[in-house]
């Protein structure tokens, strides 16, 4: 999360506010590095993203956004003062016992939960931020990681700060 | 509550936002809304094409000041609006544009004339709204034009099945509508603000750059009064044009890759440059390296997205121009700074304003500043001028003395070929007592000219002046000047008689070959019931100067070619 940045938003709840979102990215050729979208009460979805920009670059990320009609309120947030989990499902390939006995260490030392058990494999969902995701990915590489899929990071901001302003 | 159905609640909503003139061309997904039409108070201007239409209404917009509505069917009408719609939407022009849709049922199934425009408008719109039901249509009115009309304007489209427009429903009207997330920012803060004017107070080479929103905030006159204050020359971006007074001793004319002698040395001589309303782009700023390097740069505008974009600032302003540099002008006087004396700087700028850039020219034909200048002598002060795009644009941004906001009209983010005659006639409609003119390329006026038949039809005797150099010639310039003087696709050779093109229209057509029959062609033009075309030969390598190098600075600019 080094050069990361997180910006957090929230936004209308109507069709086609994602896709004018995506189209802005692209179109002004901002990377966004992972996205995640999740419904909020009141109509509003709150959107999480990470971009490697910085200085103007990264302003005019959070501007365009504020920009639009359809984006309530902006943040780029202070990653010291913020929590930030990513969630991962891993299937992993445990057809040989030894490597299953292994996964499984692996999965327990990272407070990870087992969602399936196949003979051949097993999916297990780890937690936490992204590093500690890298990390998992890493040491369970030679047992062989069939698939998985990341949901992007979320975040929240710590104490009395919040995304909302107080009106 | 009233039952109505969607085409009712679309003209009755119109109705009630003042609008009285439509411009556009119908379609299947339309007819019921034409048919209701007929029921209302407004006139439909008929263009022969839907690019025309809004460009139309957003010559309407520009010159009145008031939101332009422009009318399509589904799918290639809607699309061939879309040319307009960009023009409109990145010069902060207030345009509403209504596209039919195909019935509801059908969205999404490539059903005969249907285009996905919510989609294929996004990226060049401030807002679309496809109305779902005729209950939405009176709230996708009223949000379009908010949208439309206020914070930094731009063009806002309405997607509108065609059942939606037939289906009778219980609708009411909203009085005002907001968004949670569109509040645009009016009153500056007070801190930005002091911090500005204590900047300028201090400057001894202020120079001032004025955009289109000093145009669209109405603050042309507050302008005056800062530049005067300070004694800071003022120039203007392209889209500014007008907003100060050409013949005003400060004025310093147009900044950028055709800018003036004396606005592209002043700029980057500044110590403090106050931008307003200007977002600044390539064209205006030349290479950023060189644009205004020792200059504490203060930017005013009411788009906060516009500031640190292109050229990094000091401090900002964000706020509307009238009310900014009103409230910069109070703390000014508050802080009793005396900057009001610096004469050399002063000086400088007058002399400066004599140098002009000096094209070679062959034959005997008139020369195209000298077309123009005769242009701004017959004309009332108040008249309106739009131009097509090329060197027939940048001799009128140079040699075109604006005098007043809203009086010079021409496609500066998008650079549309085709935008100054259809804008013209919108600007006629908005403003029937005022002579309008579009000054045109050979080129460009081709890719309208078929509105010559609206022009004719509605009764909206506009004047259009060709500069007729047988060429696309801005490309050809660039070729003779960057490119060794190698012609590529820039011939255009067989381009119609435009004096009999526009006898064909019913128009009136003449060719002029001397600056007298220029003046007596123009004097009666202006008196014309009907539009007249005047065709004016000019040498096709005369140059467009000075010209900044693409990739150069403003000071690199070539003086003669
Ligand atoms: C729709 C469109 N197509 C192409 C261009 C590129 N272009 C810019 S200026 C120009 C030549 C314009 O020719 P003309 O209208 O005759 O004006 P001139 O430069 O000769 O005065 C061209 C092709 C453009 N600006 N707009
Ligand atoms: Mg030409």
């Amino acid at each position: 999360m080094a050069n990361q940045n997180i910006i957090a938003f929230l936004v209308e709840d109507k069709p086609g506010v994602l896709f004018n979102i995506s189209n802005m990215f692209r179109r002004r050729g901002f990377n966004i590095n992972s996205i995640s979208v999740g419904g909020a009460e009141d109509h509003v979805s709150r959107i999480t993203i990470t971009i490697e920009a910085e200085g103007r670059a990264l302003n005019q990320v959070v501007e365009q956004l504020d920009k639009m009609v359809d984006v309530i309120e902006v943040k780029r947030l202070d990653q010291l003062r913020t929590v930030v989990r990513e969630l991962m499902l891993v299937k992993l390939r445990t057809v040989d016992p030894m490597a299953r006995e292994e996964a499984l260490i692996h999965i327990n030392s990272y407070h990870g939960l087992i969602l399936d058990i196949e003979p051949e494999s097993v999916i297990a969902e780890v937690t936490g931020e992204p590093e500690k995701l890298d990390n998992f990915l890493e040491q369970v590489k030679s047992i062989g990681v069939e698939e998985m899929s990341r949901t992007g990071i979320t975040a929240l901001e710590r104490g009395r700060l919040k995304l909302k302003r107080s009106e | 509550m009233v039952e109505m159905n969607g085409s009712q609640a679309l003209w009755t909503s119109l109705k009630k936002e003042g609008t009285k003139h439509i411009f556009g061309l119908p379609g299947g997904s339309v007819i019921p809304l034409c048919d209701e039409m007929l029921n209302h108070d407004l006139r439909f201007i008929l263009a022969r094409h839907e690019q025309g239409a809004a460009h139309m209404a957003d010559g309407y917009a520009r010159a009145s000041g008031n939101v332009g509505v422009c009318l399509a069917t589904s799918g290639p009408g809607a699309t061939n609006l879309v040319t307009g719609i960009a023009s409109a939407n990145i010069d902060s022009s207030p345009v509403v544009a209504i596209c039919g849709q195909v019935a509801r049922e059908l969205i999404g199934t490539d059903a005969f004339q249907e285009v996905d425009i919510i989609g294929v408008s996004a990226s060049v719109t401030k807002y679309n709204i496809q109305a779902r039901s005729a209950a939405e249509v009176p709230y996708a009115v009223k949000s379009a034009f908010h949208i439309a009309n206020t914070g930094r304007r731009g063009a806002v489209l309405i997607d509108l099945p065609k059942d939606v427009t037939t289906e009778k429903m219980d609708v009411e009207f909203p009085e005002t509508i907001s968004f949670r997330g569109y509040r645009p920012v009016y009153e500056p803060d007070r801190r930005e603000v002091e911090w500005a004017a204590t900047l300028l107070a201090r400057a001894n080479k202020p120079v001032i750059i004025a955009g289109g929103g000093i145009i669209s905030s109405g603050a042309s006159s507050e302008l005056v009064a800062l530049s005067e204050y300070l004694m800071a020359p003022t120039a203007t971006s392209l889209m500014g044009k007008g907003a100060f007074p050409a013949d005003h001793p400060l004025s310093l004319g147009l900044c950028g890759m055709h800018g003036t002698y004396a606005a592209n040395t002043m700029v980057p001589e500044a110590d403090v440059l106050l931008i307003v309303g200007a977002r600044l782009s390539d064209r205006t700023t030349g290479a950023i390296s060189s644009f205004a390097p020792n200059a504490k740069i203060i930017h005013v505008d009411i788009d906060r997205s516009e500031i640190d974009k292109n050229v990094e600032t000091v401090t900002r302003v964000v706020g509307d121009a009238k009310n900014s540099l009103q409230k910069i002008l109070r703390h000014l006087n508050i802080l009793r700074s005396n900057t009001a004396t610096n004469e050399y700087w002063r000086k400088k700028c007058q002399e400066l304003r004599e140098v002009n850039g000096v094209s070679k020219t062959n034959g005997d034909y008139l020369k195209a500043p000298e077309v123009i200048k005769t242009l701004r002598r017959v004309l009332p002060r108040d008249s309106i001028v739009t131009t097509e795009v090329g060197q027939c644009q940048m001799w009128a941004a140079l040699h075109y003395d604006a005098y007043l906001p809203r009086s010079f009209m021409t496609s500066g983010g998008l650079g549309t070929m085709g935008w100054g005659f259809p804008a013209s006639i919108g600007a006629k409609t908005a403003r029937p007592e005022a002579p309008v003119v579009d000054i045109a390329g050979d080129g460009s006026f081709g890719m309208t000219e078929n509105n010559l038949a609206t022009s004719v039809k509605e009764h909206l005797p506009v004047i259009v002046l060709i500069l007729n150099n047988g060429m696309l010639g801005m490309v050809a310039q660039w070729q003779r000047l960057f490119y060794n003087h190698r012609y590529s696709a820039v011939k255009l050779e067989r381009t119609p008689d435009f004096v009999k093109l526009a006898e064909a229209y019913g128009a009136e057509g003449v060719r002029v070959e001397s600056y007298k029959d220029l003046e007596t062609t123009l004097n009666r033009a202006i008196k014309s019931d009907v539009a007249t075309v005047i065709d004016v030969p000019i040498d096709p390598e005369e140059n467009v100067l000075p010209i900044v190098p693409p990739g150069m600075g403003l000071k690199d600019a070539l003086m003669e070619a």
